[in-house]
């Protein structure tokens, strides 16, 4: 083999990942402007799909990255709803009280995940689905908070509902936005690069010196900080909370469909599932069971023929590529000979 | 005397867990599979069960004769034809797959019978009960119940220890591979299993509904309470998860006492403070592994 | 006289690597074929291909005249066809009798039962209640050996029974290999070990990437072209 003279360079972004940027810029500012030109209803359906997005991008940096499955995700959607309610009646505006929201279930979190963490696998989902339960059962103890039946979030009822509307489509994509962008941002680095390693063999990279534990904490601290987020949003949009819903399985249901039919473990997968999904709601969710039961033995097919999703199909058919993730290895010398074995 | 009470209580419901949770553990242990519809399949047993009854007037115990042997041949096809598949694609898909069962059955259910829920008729044994004391009787059907749960519990440890085929599940709950090379096909051990855990949850589902009652929308706290008896008692041990769901069932139970709102909470708070001061279990594994 | 076991022209591939090309030998009843070679020469491949678990890209397996190219290994092994894995692959939460019994459970009639396995390995049947996972290395691969024998195999393919054990367990585990012999059964083993390989094979075929560089019996080849074929040392550059 000739000698190499300089080591292979690791490289990727460069013009891709400006264009990504600028593409997504420009994304978010034409979407910024869209209340001013479509009705109350198309925005209302642009929330849901900004608040499934974010929880599914969650989802995906848990399961797809960390190799986190969890069921309990729904601990957080309704910890940020109730936080927002709390935060409201402190007399913060819940614009505001989305992001402090986000932050409060964050630090919910840190705690939470040291008896989570105990669980590994697969028993992870269902421990983290007990823990949900616990918050959830723990918010219906306090009256303050409506109790069992919930409450309204009245200090938005004041306000010109077009305005608040709007003003929901904003906090909504500015979380969607703030999701994407994290995910983005964590996952180029360091945390992401320890999240490749421990994907392939966490073992190999324990031995190695990625530090698996805090990779995973921080994977975890930050999806309760987006799902609380979403959860928040969901208030909003609401304006009334209820105990059951805000801490139902069926958010966890939601985002395991969206980022499996999606293409789990990419950052396109998701989007293009919660899209497909808000799509599907919005026809068909008035008809109930009948949907659900046509949404659920979607899934089966789905996970036995498209273990990688829509998106997975895509990605095999062109080589189109919205967020560029990889990295590629460039050899400096011309290429070695061919494997040994 | 009413705390004793609600501790005998809690013993006597803690019996039905556990039968509801083997097929769970069993599943796991030999396939890594979670089946998020376990719960729903046996509310799916205790409605055809119940539909059954009102449409012929068999009692229970022919309902019952019928209904287990039923799911678990079910199983064994949903194993062959469907997990088996999404299994050799990784962790998520099986996931993926019975959630979506879950869905599934649960929105049937919800069309075919309203949200209302539903009891079994256990006949005259419903009513009766054993008086211990002024305070303390013992109902003959819970007794029953958890007679019942142990007898199973105890065969299926007897089939996993001496029957070959036990034996083979056990193999390859260690070791897919291995078991392949002596001469066991993996595709059946799955199904076998699933069978197992099928018959088994059938059966609970059908005790369920005749002890209280069931609704369409009951399976995923039942789901829940099977999962935490098996991780209290230790993966992959079954008088452990016999343990297990008693110290659940003891626990929401004397919490019920004092507040009824505290139930649930209590049984989610023991299966959290194991967790955290005993990750291990009550009585780690001894037979299929974790 | 058609052999035992035939392996005809097998190439399989690992990944993106071709492990086997294009290989041929085959096993007469009652003999002893070892397969030496250098770590990744393909050796433990052959045998998983040939015991099922891997499919071939091209050519095939003939157990006595069946083509079993397509069936895959817990049906080989009720035609026949019995692995004692690389690594031995214990059931490590089964006691070590019920490790044994595992390999009579889809077993073909024939002279090993569990009375014949505890002739053989006497100290087994005093540990028969042990968890395997608590035996020694040299003790395992004999339960390993002892499991496979229960199936009553014709052919016995053994994958590095001397990896990681010291000379004297090894010594014991082969020591026994007349007496399967004996029974019919033809063996294929895998051996780093080329010295222990030359003394207990009755024909030896060297792989070298995937092929089969040198065959013959062990009194007919020289140390120099096993050593030749071994390293894939070319005439011209020797």
């Amino acid at each position: 083999m000739s000698a190499v003279q300089q080591g292979p360079a690791v490289e990727r972004g460069g013009r891709p990942a400006r264009y990504t940027a600028g593409g997504g810029v420009v994304l978010v500012a034409a979407l910024a402007y869209l209340p001013y030109l479509v009705d109350t209803g198309v925005t209302q359906a642009m929330v849901v799909f900004f608040y499934l997005a974010a929880m599914a991008l969650m989802w995906n940096l848990l399961a797809g990255y960390a190799g986190l499955v969890s069921v309990g995700q729904q601990a957080y959607v309704g910890l940020g709803a109730y936080a927002v309610l709390q935060f409201s009646n402190w007399g913060v505006a819940p614009f505001l009280g989305v992001w402090l929201a986000a932050l409060a279930c964050a630090v919910i979190a840190l705690p939470t995940s040291f008896a989570a963490f105990r669980l590994r696998a697969d028993y992870f989902a269902v421990g983290t689905w007990a823990i949900a339960e616990v918050y959830h059962l723990l918010v219906i103890q306090d009256s303050s908070l409506g109790g069992g039946s919930g409450s309204a979030l009245t200090t938005l009822s004041g306000i010109d509902p077009v305005l608040r509307d709007a003003e929901t489509y904003w906090t909504a994509l500015a979380v969607a936005a703030v999701c994407v962008l994290g995910c983005f941002l964590l996952l180029r680095g360091r945390v992401g690069l320890a999240l490749t390693a421990i994907r392939d063999d966490e073992t190999a990279a324990g031995s190695a010196g990625v530090r698996v534990g805090p990779a995973k904490r921080t994977v975890y601290l930050a999806a309760a900080a987006g799902c609380g987020a979403a959860g928040g949003v969901v208030i909003v949009s609401q304006l009334n909370v209820a105990p059951d819903s805000a801490f139902s399985v069926q958010w966890s249901a939601s985002m395991i469909f969206i980022v499996l039919l999606g293409g789990i473990g990419t950052l396109e997968g998701p989007l293009l599932g919660a899209a497909l999904f808000t799509v599907v709601q919005q026809y068909f969710g008035a008809d109930g069971a009948w949907y659900l039961i046509v949404l659920g033995a979607a899934c089966v097919p789905v996970a036995v023929w498209l273990p990688r999703g829509l998106w997975g199909v895509v990605a095999r058919a062109t080589p189109l590529r919205v967020f560029p993730l990889a990295r590629r290895v460039r050899a400096a010398s011309p290429t070695a000979a061919g494997p040994g074995r | 005397m009413i705390w004793v009470d609600a501790v005998l209580q809690g013993v006597l419901v803690g019996g039905l867990y556990a039968l509801f949770a083997c097929g769970l553990s069993l599943m796991f242990g030999v396939m890594r599979i979670v089946n998020l519809a376990h719960g729903d399949f046996a509310v799916l047993a205790a409605f055809l069960a119940y539909s059954l009854i009102s449409a012929s007037g068999v009692n229970l115990l022919y309902a019952a004769l019928l209904t287990v042997p039923v799911f678990a041949g079910f199983g064994y096809l949903v194993q062959r034809g469907l997990l088996n598949r999404a299994i050799s694609s990784g962790p998520l898909p099986p996931l993926l797959a019975t959630f979506g069962l879950s869905v599934v059955i649960q929105n049937s259910l919800l069309q075919g019978y309203t949200a209302d829920s539903r009891a079994l008729d256990p006949g005259r044994i419903g009513t009766a009960s054993l008086r211990l004391s002024g305070q303390i009787s013992l109902s003959y059907l819970e007794l029953l119940i958890l007679g019942l749960a142990v007898l199973v519990l105890g065969g299926l440890e007897l089939y996993l220890r001496r029957n070959r085929t036990g034996r083979m599940l056990r193999a390859a709950a260690d070791d897919r591979d291995a078991a392949s090379l002596v001469g066991g096909d993996p595709r059946h051990l799955y199904g076998v299993a699933t069978a197992i855990a099928f018959g088994t949850l059938a059966l609970a589902g059908l005790l369920f509904a005749a002890r209280s009652s069931v609704a369409p929308s009951s399976g995923p706290s039942e789901l829940l309470f099977g999962f935490e008896a098996v991780v209290i008692g230790g993966l992959g041990s079954l008088w452990g998860t016999l343990l297990g769901g008693i110290a659940l069932g003891i626990a929401q139970n004397v919490a019920g006492q004092a507040d009824p709102a505290y139930t649930l909470l209590a049984g989610h708070l023991l299966f959290l403070l194991v967790l955290i001061l005993r990750p291990e279990g009550l009585l780690p594994r001894r037979s299929v592994t974790a | 006289m058609s052999a035992l076991l035939e392996v005809r022209g097998l190439s399989v591939r690992r990944g993106q690597l071709l492990a086997l090309r294009d290989l041929s030998l085959a096993v007469e009843a009652g003999r002893v074929v070892a397969v030496i070679g250098a770590n990744g020469a393909g050796k433990s491949t052959l045998l998983e291909a040939v015991a099922g678990l891997l499919r071939p890209e091209r050519g095939g397996v003939v157990l006595d005249g069946t083509e079993v190219t397509a069936l895959p290994a817990h049906r080989r092994l009720r035609l026949g066809i019995a692995l004692v894995p690389e690594g031995r692959r214990l059931f490590p939460s089964l006691s070590v009798r019920e490790n044994l019994l595992t390999g009579q459970y889809r077993r073909r009639p024939g002279p090993w039962d569990l009375p014949a396995v505890y002739a053989l390995f006497p100290w087994m049947a005093d540990r028969a209640a042990q968890r395997a996972s608590a035996l020694s290395g040299g003790e395992q691969q004999a339960v390993a050996l002892g499991r496979a024998l229960l199936a009553n195999p014709r052919v016995l393919l053994l994958d590095e029974l001397s990896l990681g054990l010291a000379p004297a367990v090894v010594a014991t585990v082969y020591r026994t290999l007349p007496q399967v012999v004996a029974q019919g059964t033809g063996v294929l083993l895998v051996e780093q070990d080329v010295s222990l390989a030359l003394r207990r094979a009755d024909e030896v075929h060297c792989l070298l990437e995937g092929r089969v560089e040198l065959s013959g019996s062990p009194a007919d080849l020289s140390a120099r072209q096993i050593e030749t074929a071994y390293f894939g040392i070319r005439r011209e550059s020797a």
